[in-house]
């Protein structure tokens, strides 16, 4: 639980940024992308949409693999995934506080 | 999925009941489940030990931040930090806020946990926030929230 814990800062991170997560809605579509399809309809260069790819990559919210001479990005899903789980379990322990305040004040 | 966790409970006790419940570092320690070694202090670091069940090795630590009477307290700190051998001191503290309001039966308590990365505004991951429907649907929210926002 603690092991994964230390992971989620640099989701959170990867996430908080409207760029990269519009990159993650395209790739989340589930079809790898290169970097010129993604840089494609974008305002940013090629050079941006690189870095935040290699941001989301170091997350491990996106992967690359060699495809000829280009690079194609795919999507994985777990790190989110995780990270929900983790809010879900913070979000629980909040629960579980709260009624016990409740029991604590009332009776 | 959200940055954010919030609650909202009613309790049927006046607000400074619930007030004390919340500051007085005792109450607290009875329903949180933490020996603090002192009261909260605004600014100062509160620290002491979990009494929870399995969980008595984890230290509490915490920065109280404000103590308005009956309306607001807050502090920050690393949640679920039950790991003994990490250091959680890197990590951007998250922070807690509890809000008083007078209801005619009692006290509203709406609960805040903000802050889980550091992202400038809040509602970037507004699309994210947590529901049922599983990833799918989760995904559907990213790509709409994403399409208004483009």
């Amino acid at each position: 639980m603690a092991a994964k814990r230390r992971d989620h800062a640099p989701v959170f991170a990867a996430l908080g940024d409207e760029t990269r997560l519009s990159l993650v809605a395209v790739l989340c579509g589930g079809q790898p992308r290169s970097i010129s399809q993604l840089t494609e309809g974008s305002r940013l260069t090629r050079q941006a949409i690189t870095k935040h790819l290699r941001v989301l990559e170091s997350a491990g919210v996106v992967h690359s693999v060699r495809s000829g001479r280009e690079s194609l990005f795919g999507f994985d899903p777990e790190p989110i995934e995780e990270i929900k789980e983790y809010l879900d379990l913070v979000s629980e322990q909040w629960d579980q506080a709260l009624a016990r305040l409740k029991s604590f004040v009332e009776d | 999925m959200d940055n954010r966790i919030e609650k909202r409970i009613e309790l049927k006790t006046p607000v400074s009941r619930v007030w004390r419940a919340l500051t007085d570092h005792r109450e607290f320690g009875e329903w949180f489940r933490v020996k603090l070694d002192g009261p909260f202090v605004p600014g100062q670091i509160s620290r002491g030990h979990i009494t929870y069940p399995g969980y008595e090795h984890v230290k509490w630590e915490a920065v109280v931040q404000k103590m308005e009477p009956e309306r607001l307290f807050s502090f920050t700190w690393h949640p679920y930090a039950v790991d003994p051998k990490t250091d959680y001191s890197k990590e951007t503290p998250t922070l807690v806020e509890f809000r008083l309001e007078k209801t005619t039966s009692g006290t509203l308590l709406l609960l805040t946990e903000s802050g889980f990365e550091k992202i400038p505004a809040d509602r970037r991951l507004e699309a994210f926030r947590m529901n049922d429907g599983g990833w799918a649907e989760q995904m559907k929210n990213i790509v709409s929230y994403v399409g208004q926002r483009s």
